[in-house]
């Protein structure tokens, strides 16, 4: 079980919307992937919160399909 | 509330920090549980650990207890802290040192 990087980046969006997203394949088997969100959204929440806001975008895939998600959020700079 | 669920509440409030992690301290089995073990190690805190490969029903079960669907799972004084991303990016910003310190747990001097 894999997933494109054009998939993660786009259900994080839809998920997240206005969200800024960075995909990186860290190693080429679709498995392996680092990203970085800069969301309004995740303003005065938690880090916690915040990758719990990405996960539920990636609407269960996290841990199942997708395996390792390397996973940066930030809020915009101000 | 399940068994496993019972359990994991059981554990995760029996102990000050608890790890579930792929793997035991000794011989982790998921570079992210790696990185987790090389933290605590490195600022000498003491904890508990499960190793989720040994049980599937916790390896699930945990998922659902904070609402984190990834292994491995740190949690302090009761509290789910975060994972491998979390607490590296506490501990790289001194973070992590200082919740161990606001929490009561003894933690390696700097």
């Amino acid at each position: 079980m894999a997933m494109e990087a054009a998939e993660i980046d786009r259900l994080i969006r839809e998920g997240l919307p206005g969200a800024e997203v960075t995909i990186t394949d860290l190693a080429g088997d679709g498995d392996h992937y680092a990203a970085e969100v800069v969301w309004e959204g995740f303003t005065g929440k938690t880090r916690v919160a915040q990758h719990q806001l990405v996960y539920a975008a990636l609407e269960g895939r996290m841990g199942g399909a997708l395996h390792a998600l390397q996973l940066t959020t930030k809020t915009p700079p101000a | 509330m399940s068994d496993i669920a019972d359990w994991i509440k059981s554990e995760v409030d029996a102990h000050d920090v608890v790890l579930f992690m792929k793997g035991s301290p000794q011989f982790p089995q998921c570079g992210f549980s790696s990185v987790v073990v090389q933290i605590l190690d490195y600022l000498q805190v003491p904890f508990a650990s499960h190793n989720v490969l040994e049980n599937d029903e916790l390896r699930e079960g945990i998922k659902h207890h904070a609402n984190w669907p990834t292994i491995p799972q740190l949690y302090v004084k009761g509290e789910f802290v975060g994972g491998c991303d979390i607490l590296r990016e506490m501990f790289e910003a001194g973070e992590l040192r200082q919740l161990f310190e606001e929490k009561g747990v003894p933690v390696a001097a700097t």
